[in-house]
């Protein structure tokens, strides 16, 4: 038995490197400091659902062929492909990601990661106005005030509150975990009390679309560090929160350009916007100007809904309005655990961070065209290849639809959506777990990934897979050159 | 009691999505975590639903059919929030507005309630939109 320290979880876009793993007979036996999300992955990846063979379909069913044959049916397919694309990325390491590159250069195709359904929002915000950002490391020990916009990293980060916010315990700002269970505590009594009113009271009047959480507005002028979320529905993170904003869906570019102005001293002439009170957004435009060191995070809430980059944008600017008053930072809560790695590796090899069209010979990038939604959409594409992602369960609909239609090419560990799809399917290695690697935080620090067992007999990693197809690829091209 | 309600559709994480793709895909962990609904609970009296009652949700791309549970952190009347995965995928919204990403939050859907009707399994819900 023998217990591994320091692991770094390769999951969500926190990149855990606390991770304590017990390690016996090649397998994974125990756990320590990880999230629900990180033990599922680290004790359930084993699971009966791992495909460990390359399979291809064959009169409608998937069925185990060897490695050589599924990586030459793979190669033909790309090789001879007019505008393939390849998709995902962000579950892998960026060594992997970098052989991805010289593939989509090889054969032509689209390139493009997750972010285009994640924060690709972002990325076009942040080519219009810029980003004043920072580390973790900086938040952790220096920001007072922690803005959750849009996101629940409850949810979706789960440790993100406890290694880089308000749980934490940093040099110069102390964690509010025993003053948030002393509040938990307080709350827990008045829940039992509001409930035997509601009983008195069944016709109750319905809540304000705002509310405070935390009782009062002077819990915005607390000491220590203080947590705000402004969410369309009261997420888990917003039950921890000392202030709360529920605002109306698709209504969040509006109330961005009320703090703007509110930010600025200058008056609103409405009552309220986007469902918020004026009131309520002007307390919290005190709260952003009265902090010494805020930091927003944003996620989907903001990405997803109308407006899209356009919320960024606005988001970016309040922060640069900010920055003039005092000290503001803003960061996208990247989801998965290396997808700023698919943007870091995609820029700094073709000059852009997704959606990078290589089919007439150079790199283009244009948002809306070359991105691979809309070349689904389009149904443009001849052949597919999917890496580390599951399109077949993220993807609307009908770009799936299209996807099935054309040769479909799956690399992954699991048996997921898309490879139940595909039409050559390669069981990868778990990244983090079977191979090490690195992968980019989502304040974009590469963080090493670290092997912990071997992975099954047979059974290779992304880059090796991908450096395979790559070598077939160029010895059918050139077969074909001769040909021709 | 209405039959239908018209409401705004977002989809988005949960943890139990989240523990359950890591489980796989074809896992029951997240067959449970992603088949469901949360449902405003005036909304459900609404519709005469109880949590657990299937409810029918109809987009322009689609319907599908998924379990209705009551959201336990308060109010979000006219709101229904489907966890990501393929089931909210049969009915999410494809436009990209150019940029690319599609509208996975804020768009207009209707809710029935449907207790007579099942829930696809993973493997038959893409087996009917794909054909494999
Ligand atoms: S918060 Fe994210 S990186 Fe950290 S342990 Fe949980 S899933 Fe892993």
């Amino acid at each position: 038995m023998t217990v591994i320290k320091s692991v770094t979880c390769p999951i969500c876009g926190c990149l855990c490197d606390d991770i304590e793993v017990t390690v016996e007979n090649n397998e994974v036996v125990k756990m320590k400091n990880g999230c629900a999300v990180c033990e599922g992955k680290f004790l359930g990846y084993k699971g009966e659902h791992r495909t460990k063979k390359p399979l291809i379909r064959k009169d409608g069913k998937l069925v185990p062929v060897t490695m050589k044959e599924a990586v030459h049916a793979a190669a033909e397919v790309l090789a001879n492909a007019n505008y393939p694309i390849l998709y995902g990325w962000s579950s892998t390491s960026s060594e992997a990601q970098r052989v991805g590159v010289e593939l989509a250069e090889e054969i032509g195709g689209v390139l493009d990661n997750t972010a285009v359904v994640c924060h690709g929002p972002s990325i076009l915000g942040v080519q219009e106005v810029g980003i004043p950002t920072a580390t973790l490391g900086q938040i952790r020990h220096r920001a007072d005030l922690i803005i959750y916009w849009g996101c629940d990293p409850w949810s979706a980060h789960p440790r993100h509150l406890e290694r880089y916010t308000n749980f934490t315990e940093g040099r110069f700002e102390k964690s509010e975990w025993t003053s948030y269970m002393t509040k938990l505590k307080a709350h827990a009594g008045n829940r039992k009390l509001a409930s035997a009113m509601r009983i008195e009271d069944s016709k109750a009047k319905p809540k304000p679309q705002a509310c405070y959480v935390g009782g009062s507005p002077p819990e915005l002028s607390k000491g220590g560090r203080k947590l705000i979320v402004v969410d369309v529905r009261k997420s888990m993170t917003a039950e921890m929160a000392d202030f709360f904003i529920q605002v109306e869906p698709n209504k969040d570019y509006e109330v961005l350009q009320a703090l703007r102005a509110l930010v600025k001293d200058k008056e609103l002439d409405v009552d309220s916007v986007g469902g918020v009170p004026v009131e309520y957004l002007q307390d919290l435009a005190d709260a952003l100007v009265n902090c010494e060191f805020g930091v927003i995070f944003f996620g989907m809430g903001l990405t997803q809904t109308a407006g899209k980059f356009r919320n960024i944008e606005v988001a970016i600017q309040l922060v640069r309005d900010l920055n003039s008053k005092t000290k503001f930072m803003i960061m996208p809560m990247r989801g998965h655990y290396n997808v700023t790695g698919a943007n870091v590796v995609s820029s700094w090899q073709s000059g852009y961070p997704y959606g990078v069209d290589f089919s007439l010979g150079y790199p283009r990038y244009n948002p809306g065209e070359t991105t691979c939604m809309d070349v689904l959409l389009r149904d443009e594409l001849d052949a597919s290849l999917v890496i580390a992602a599951d399109p077949g369960a993220n993807f609307p609909k009908n770009a799936v639809q299209n996807m099935v239609k054309h040769p479909l090419i799956v690399i992954d560990p699991h048996m997921n959506a898309t490879a139940m799809l595909g039409d050559i399917v390669f069981p990868a290695a778990f990244v983090g777990i079977e191979v090490d690697g690195t992968a980019y935080r989502m304040d974009s620090v590469p963080i090493p990934l670290h092997k912990v067992v071997d992975p099954p007999a047979g059974v290779l990693s992304d880059e090796e897979i991908l450096k395979k197809i790559l070598e077939e690829v160029k010895i059918i091209k050139a077969k074909n050159a001769k040909v021709a | 009691m209405e039959q239908k309600l018209h409401v705004t559709l977002l989809t988005g994480r949960t943890i139990e999505q989240g523990v359950g793709k890591e489980y796989g895909k074809a896992s029951h962990e997240y067959y449970d975590a992603c088949s469901m609904c949360y449902m405003d609970s005036d909304d459900m009296r609404k519709l005469g639903i109880k949590s657990n009652t299937n409810i029918k949700v109809t987009t322009p791309v689609g319907s599908v059919v998924l379990k209705a549970v009551k959201y336990p952190r308060g109010p979000t009347p006219g709101l229904i929030y489907i966890p990501y995965g393929p089931w909210a995928n049969a009915i999410c919204s494809y436009a990209t507005t150019s940029i690319g990403m599609p509208s996975f939050k804020g768009t207009p859907a209707d809710v029935e309630a449907a207790p007579g009707e099942k829930i696809l399994t993973i493997e038959e819900l893409l087996m009917s939109e794909f054909g494999r």
